[in-house]
């Protein structure tokens, strides 16, 4: 759906000059929900206002749905970025129109008559849930409300994809999450492709299939959010997973055995349904080694369970080698830990 | 009453003033929004670009405003004579003031507009660009109607400083309610006529800015 090739982007000229893309390439199917993770200063918002043009890239291709926008006049430019939705941090509505002209505004542009308009934005109202403000002004909204009318703006000129700039960073917690919850629900009603960038994990854990991590210009790791998410690799990645878990790394005294016997701490990781089943203690009680859970976490990936936790097994050696194979061969991905 | 006599002003002649005010500020505001609003969209478009020869276009017309709004009104109707003749034939009365007025105002109108443009949230004019405005929908869409408010309290300052200019082209035959005050109160020393014609002047000032400030409130949306 979205193809980048080689994309460099660099402000300035001579000495001065900074590179915020440097030769990027990124691949973004139909119909997932992308994200990009980074620091500020990463070139994430850089990245994202390329992919509409909003930003010229200084070299490099940018292809949606099929067509190389770096090659369009200015004219064709326009055509095509009306099939591509975006909205924005600060929401960016008109403050001089009501909800209901801000949703009209794109097919406005686009000269579409006014039974038409007045159908496509009722409906959008509705979808965005609305419809008791349709006749009020931005500043009478809460943040919330205002991402609401951007993303039903955003969607009027049925677009094949949805670009979100940092869309819930302004907002609380709670927003955020029925924001992303719409997004996600828009996603899977219309099969719309969604690019987000953010700086919270949460944010790629809550609803991305695949996300790639931008780290001074370039995607240092990208994957699926299960995989990126469980087992990363890179330093600044494993920086955003450890933020979102919000855990310190154990205590050393932790890791040391409670009575005699050896002990082992290891890192357990369950994926899907197998995060709720009972292996643990059905292979505990089968080689008799005892376990102390030190840390853990059980949560969801969009809507994959998955279930991480740091387990000090105690008892003979040998006991504790069987749990550990046992494990594995259960499917559960075993780390040992030092 | 304060030692002025009321019994020997000619209120014919004061009400032929006020209206003559009311013309040249009425036709000279109308063609200062008509000049003055694209070069003030010119500025600002202008001044957004990165392209060289746009900026220098930029320039030109920065560097001719700044002259017609430094050159001191009373000097620039003198000076403005051979155009004012050009435009509309004559140049003295309330048609031969008219022309001077706009080029005073003009330029001062337009950078208020250039001003007032310049508060628009720079992200709403993207979110434009991101669903495929061309320029003209964005000057037309976005930038008139959201800076409608500043334009508005712009139009209310023009107004009021051209009810002090035509006062000024009073000095040269221009007729109207600063002709009359002079006239009378600095040729004449018949300060009751000059009074009254100040005292009008103020209240129309004031009434004036009185509109102009419950339109702005009218259309404020923040």
């Amino acid at each position: 759906m979205i193809e980048l090739k080689q994309l460099t982007k660099r402000y300035g000229q001579g000495a001065k000059a900074t590179e915020a893309l440097s030769g990027l390439d990124l691949s973004i199917h139909k119909g997932e929900i992308f994200g990009v993770i980074g620091h500020s200063g990463a070139g994430k918002s850089t990245l994202i206002r390329c992919m509409n043009l909003l930003e010229r890239p200084t070299s490099g291709e940018v292809w949606v749905g099929g067509v190389n926008l770096t090659g369009l006049s200015k004219q064709r430019l326009q055509n095509e970025r009306r099939k591509i939705g975006m909205i924005f941090q600060h929401f960016n509505l008109l403050s001089s129109a009501t909800v209901y002209d801000n949703i009209a505004f794109p097919l406005r542009l686009a000269r579409k008559g006014k039974a038409e308009v007045e159908a496509k934005v009722n409906e959008l109202i509705a979808l965005v849930g609305l419809e008791d403000h349709r006749n009020k002004y931005p500043a009478q909204l809460s943040g919330g409300q205002k991402q609401r009318v951007g993303i039903a703006r955003a969607l009027a000129s049925d677009p094949q994809v949805l670009l979100c700039d940092e869309a819930t960073s302004a907002l609380d917690p709670q927003t955020t999450d029925s924001i992303l919850k719409l997004l996600l629900d828009i996603n899977q009603r219309f099969n719309l492709t969604i690019v987000l960038i953010t700086h919270e994990m949460h944010v790629i854990q809550s609803i991305c299939d695949r996300v790639a991590v931008i780290h001074q210009g370039g995607i240092v790791e990208e994957g699926a959010v299960t995989d990126v998410f469980l087992k990363p690799q890179h330093p600044v990645t494993k920086d955003f997973v450890r933020g979102e878990q919000s855990q310190g790394e154990p205590l050393e005294l932790a890791a040391q055995a409670s009575g005699t016997g050896s002990a082992q701490a290891v890192k357990i990781t369950f994926l899907g349904s197998k995060t709720y089943e009972s292996i643990l203690s059905r292979t505990v009680r089968e080689t008799g080694a005892d376990f102390a859970i030190l840390q853990g976490t059980i949560s969801t990936i969009k809507d994959t369970p998955y279930g991480q936790l740091i387990v000090r097994f105690e008892g003979g050696r040998d006991q504790i080698d069987a749990t550990l194979a046992k494990l594995s061969e259960q499917g559960l991905d075993v780390e040992v830990m030092n | 009453m304060w030692g002025l006599d009321f019994s020997s002003v000619d209120w014919n002649e004061i009400g032929v003033a006020t209206l003559d005010t009311l013309k040249m500020l009425g036709a000279s505001a109308v063609f200062t929004f008509i000049l003055g609003l694209p070069i003030g969209i010119l500025l600002f478009m202008a001044s957004r670009s990165t392209t060289g020869w746009v900026r220098a276009v930029y320039a030109v017309i920065s560097f001719i405003v700044n002259i017609l709004r430094s050159v001191p009104f009373i000097i620039l109707i003198v000076a403005l004579i051979p155009v004012t003749k050009a435009i509309v034939g004559v140049t003295f009365g309330v048609l031969g003031t008219i022309p001077p007025l706009v080029i005073a105002a003009a330029p001062f109108f337009a950078r208020l507009v250039e001003t007032s443009l310049r508060e628009v949230d720079r992200g709403v004019i993207e979110a434009a660009h991101s669903m495929g405005a061309s320029t003209w929908q964005v000057i037309t869409r976005v930038l008139l109607p959201e800076a409608r408010p500043g334009l508005l309290a712009g139009i209310t300052i023009t107004v009021v400083t051209l009810v002090s200019y035509t006062a000024m082209s009073g000095m040269v035959g221009g007729g109207g309610l600063g002709d009359l005050a002079i006239r009378y109160g600095y040729y004449r020393y018949e300060t009751t006529v000059m009074i009254i014609s100040v005292i009008f002047m103020i209240v129309l000032v004031q009434l004036l800015q009185m509109a102009g400030d419950r339109l702005v409130r009218h259309f404020t949306r923040k």
